[in-house]
């Protein structure tokens, strides 16, 4: 991969050398990386090698309207309506919008509020499930995306409703149209998976290898991308092998192993290990001709787009100590975590529940808060108490540990103490605070346990408000 | 399955480390370097770091509950400024001296400024600058190691009374019949009379010196250690030592017996003390990784160019005040690059 891409000089955009070592340094070379960032502790082993299951169906699925950024969809049914497993249920509102599809053969029982991860009910479909359907999607229609023209293949991506699922959640099909008068060239696979506990892309790489190359190809061929990179971090050395093994050889695809440090797996991140190039503040990947897409949408996409399908499914990772069974689950979108739970088994020392990984991911409020199409994993957390000392806020006592660790190279011990002063205004002005994407970095390492990132996005909230 | 679930906000992983757990490893990293000078200099340097340490941490306790911040003393930084004071006074120091400079550490170093994290500069550093300026015979009167009977009696001048002139010390250290002692410190011999002690008794300590500056040995390993887990920025003693080598060599090179040499800079006075412990105190230095280095390199340089041109024989404790003073400068200049801009 070391070869740069010549045809990337698009404006506004800042080459930087390439995470390599040159000369003798590159018998010390390892996998290229980033600046700064952290390595905690994995956990992987929980689940590394537990391959994907499928559990019996919820008895209801409740199917949030809005699970994607951008407008809500829109039902097309009515309460009462009996549906089949992979019938669309409602459609997209616009453009960035995508539609839902009903992940399982039964009935609708209500259209109204439900819960959600962030606290405040919002719209959503209840479905209620008839047990002794079979899990076999009959819903589809045979097409080859291979001999579709970009637009049609554009179209079909919102047909199947795919959002970003690495937790991005971020309509793929918009992703695949760069700017006006850009172009994209590269498509990089973001397969790093840096969060703790989650291996879902890990085995996804492994076990729906096939589906995986064919997303690769429909999306070079929608995005026009010259060439493909599937970014590995090295801890999964083994997929990175199973990759290159079956990867063809006339195309222009490879696997790369980069550096296992979190957050590598942030899109700028990324980039700027796998291109040497960084993505200039207030800009979009597009904008340096690079589109970033997770293994798990393009082995989705590889799946569905052949058949007009749509996304009902998906694979997380329940882990976390107190799971009892953790592993890997092919899961419908809808399911409750608490029958999840109910079906891995969680010991009586559980204490929160986190949607996503335990960098970035939130704890939910409810136990009925259904998965989502962007949720990657389900992590249970022991109950606080056990570590309740390490927890007292001392002031910054100027360490420059956040400096150190900040992917971003941001001055979180600054902005923290602007914050506390409610200085907003010189946070986002000089200190960069619109740059900070909350990847934990800084409050993880801060040895005075100040909430930094909290700070920062509360900080950021108000600074939009502010602005509307 | 769940008593109670709980809502948080993410990072929901922290790294292990605190900082108490930080300051009372430092303790830990102090303490042979504090037996050593107990072994070299008897009981009067046992009461004097026990003073020192006590006087701070009172004075900690009392600025706390006043200005209501809590109990304070549990962070142990209380601890390692009075212990640093301590180590960095004349084994024969009156203790209500000592109580003073205590006082004053964290009085004015410290809780003048809002207590741990809000100050400027070093509070050792700041009680030892201003015993200097006000007990200006008692700072520089040395007494030497190894006296015989020091486990059974004290130096004469440790138990002067309060607001008293020291006790004075000459009669009683002649009384001792120690050969070759001159009462001068390796720095001041080097300076005035251009005798510079041998690389081995600077490196063990067995000269005359501060409590706990004299073996650079010890506290190098002392330095290393913590460095080695983590607790203190190498980057910044080694950038003062380097500092300090950088501006000492070209003299040395150019009159060998005029100008002292560079591992004879290293390992005399307070500079391997101050080097490893002082002027990596987290709080007081810069906080961007270039900063330090910077801070440190002009910490090592400006010790060396006041030993060689200026009126006192050792000059750590002020370049590190003024690199404390300039810390803030050096961070606001060293700002790295942002991810995605110029
Ligand atoms: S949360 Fe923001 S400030 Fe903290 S490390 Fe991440 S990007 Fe930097
Ligand atoms: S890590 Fe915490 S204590 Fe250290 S400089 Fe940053 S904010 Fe301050």
């Amino acid at each position: 991969m070391q070869e740069q891409t010549a045809v990337l000089d698009s404006s506004g955009r800042f080459p930087v050398e390439p995470r390599s070592s040159k000369g003798l340094f590159s018998l010390f070379q390892r996998a290229p990386t980033f600046d700064h960032g952290i390595h905690p502790l994995e956990h992987k082993e929980l689940t590394a090698d537990k391959p994907i299951r499928r559990l019996p169906f919820a008895p209801e699925l409740i199917i949030p309207l809005s699970q994607h950024k951008g407008k809500p969809a829109i039902p097309l049914v009515k309460v009462g309506q009996e549906v089949v497993r992979g019938e669309p249920i409602a459609q997209a509102d616009g453009f960035v919008s995508v539609p839902m599809h009903a992940p399982a053969t039964g009935v609708i029982r209500k259209i109204g509020l439900g819960p959600t991860a962030e606290g405040p009910k919002a719209p959503a479909i209840f479905l209620k499930v008839y047990l002794a359907a079979g899990q076999q999607v009959l819903y589809d229609q045979e097409q080859d995306p291979e001999q579709m023209e970009p637009e049609a293949i554009i179209a079909a991506v919102q047909a199947a409703g795919l959002v970003g699922l690495g937790g991005g959640a971020f309509p793929s099909h918009v992703k695949m149209i760069p700017p006006a008068g850009k172009a994209i060239e590269t498509l990089v696979v973001n397969g790093c998976e840096c969060e703790p506990y989650l291996t879902c892309d890990h085995r996804i790489m492994l076990e729906q290898t096939e589906s995986l190359i064919r997303g690769i190809r429909i999306a070079m061929r929608a995005t026009g991308a010259k060439r493909a990179i599937i970014g590995v971090e090295d801890n999964k050395l083994d997929a990175v092998a199973h990759l290159r093994a079956r990867l063809p050889q006339h195309l222009p695809i490879t696997a790369e192993a980069v550096q296992t440090k979190y957050p590598q797996g942030a899109e700028k991140m990324l980039i700027r290990s796998l291109l040497g190039l960084e993505v200039p503040a207030g800009h979009l990947t597009s904008d340096i001709g690079v589109a970033v897409f997770n293994v798990g949408t393009l082995a989705q996409m590889g799946d569905l787009l052949p058949k007009s399908r749509g996304l009902i499914e998906r694979v997380i990772t329940v882990s976390g100590l107190p799971v009892e069974r953790p592993g890997n689950f092919m899961v419908p979108i809808g399911t409750p975590v608490r029958f999840l739970l109910e079906q891995v088994g969680v010991k009586p020392n559980a204490g929160g529940v986190i949607l996503g990984g335990p960098m970035m991911g939130m704890t939910v409020a409810s136990l009925d808060v259904p998965i989502t199409k962007s949720v990657s994993g389900v992590v249970v957390l022991e109950a606080e108490d056990e570590n309740a000392a390490r927890k007292q806020v001392y002031p910054c006592i100027k360490c420059g540990e956040c400096l150190n660790a900040c992917p971003i190279s941001l001055n979180p011990s600054m902005l923290g103490e602007l914050a506390q002063a409610r200085d907003y205004v010189t946070m986002s002005a000089d200190y960069h605070l619109d740059q900070c994407f909350e990847c934990g970095c800084c409050a993880y390492v801060c040895p005075s346990n100040i909430p930094l990132t909290q700070y920062f996005r509360i900080s950021k909230a108000i600074n939009r408000k502010r602005k509307q | 399955m769940f008593k109670d679930i709980e809502i948080r906000t993410s990072p929901h992983l922290k790294r292990a480390m605190s900082v108490d757990r930080i300051m009372r490893t430092v303790v830990l990293a102090l303490l042979p370097i504090a037996a050593f000078a107990v072994w070299q200099f008897g009981l009067s340097v046992l009461l004097l770091l026990l003073t020192t340490t006590g006087v701070a941490v009172a004075t900690e306790w009392f600025f706390a509950r006043q200005s209501g911040r809590g109990n304070t003393v549990a962070d142990w930084s209380a601890v390692i400024s009075g212990l640093l004071l301590g180590l960095t006074l004349p084994p024969g120091f009156p203790l209500w001296m000592a109580a003073v400079a205590a006082f004053v550490a964290i009085a004015l170093g410290k809780a003048l400024f809002g207590g741990l994290g809000y100050n400027v500069m070093n509070p050792a550093l700041v009680g030892r600058a201003f015993v200097q300026a006000a007990f200006p015979v008692a700072i520089t009167t040395w007494t030497p190691a190894f006296a015989p009977g020091r486990f059974a009696e004290l130096i004469p001048s440790t138990l002067t009374l309060p607001f008293m002139q020291p006790i004075p010390v000459a009669d009683w250290v002649a009384g001792l019949h120690m050969d070759g002692w001159t009462g001068a410190t390796p720095l001041a011999l080097q300076k005035f009379q251009h005798i510079e002690t041998p690389l081995g008794d600077t490196l063990t300590g067995l000269i005359a010196g501060s409590a706990g500056e004299t073996s650079a040995l010890l506290i190098l390993i002392c330095g290393l250690w913590l460095a080695w887990q983590r607790m203190l920025d190498w980057r910044i003693p080694a950038s003062v030592m380097a500092g300090a080598v950088l501006v000492a060599t070209p003299f040395w090179l150019l009159d060998p017996v005029l100008y002292p040499s560079p591992w004879f800079v290293l390992c005399s006075g307070g500079l391997m003390l101050a080097a490893w412990f002082m002027a990596s105190d987290m709080v007081a230095s810069p906080v961007t990784a270039r900063g330090v280095i910077v801070y440190g390199l002009f910490i090592g340089a400006l010790t060396v160019i006041i030993r060689l041109f200026g009126g006192l024989p050792e000059g750590v404790m002020y370049a590190i005040l003024l690199g404390n003073a300039i810390g803030p400068l050096i961070s606001s200049w060293t700002q790295p690059r942002v991810y995605g801009s110029k």
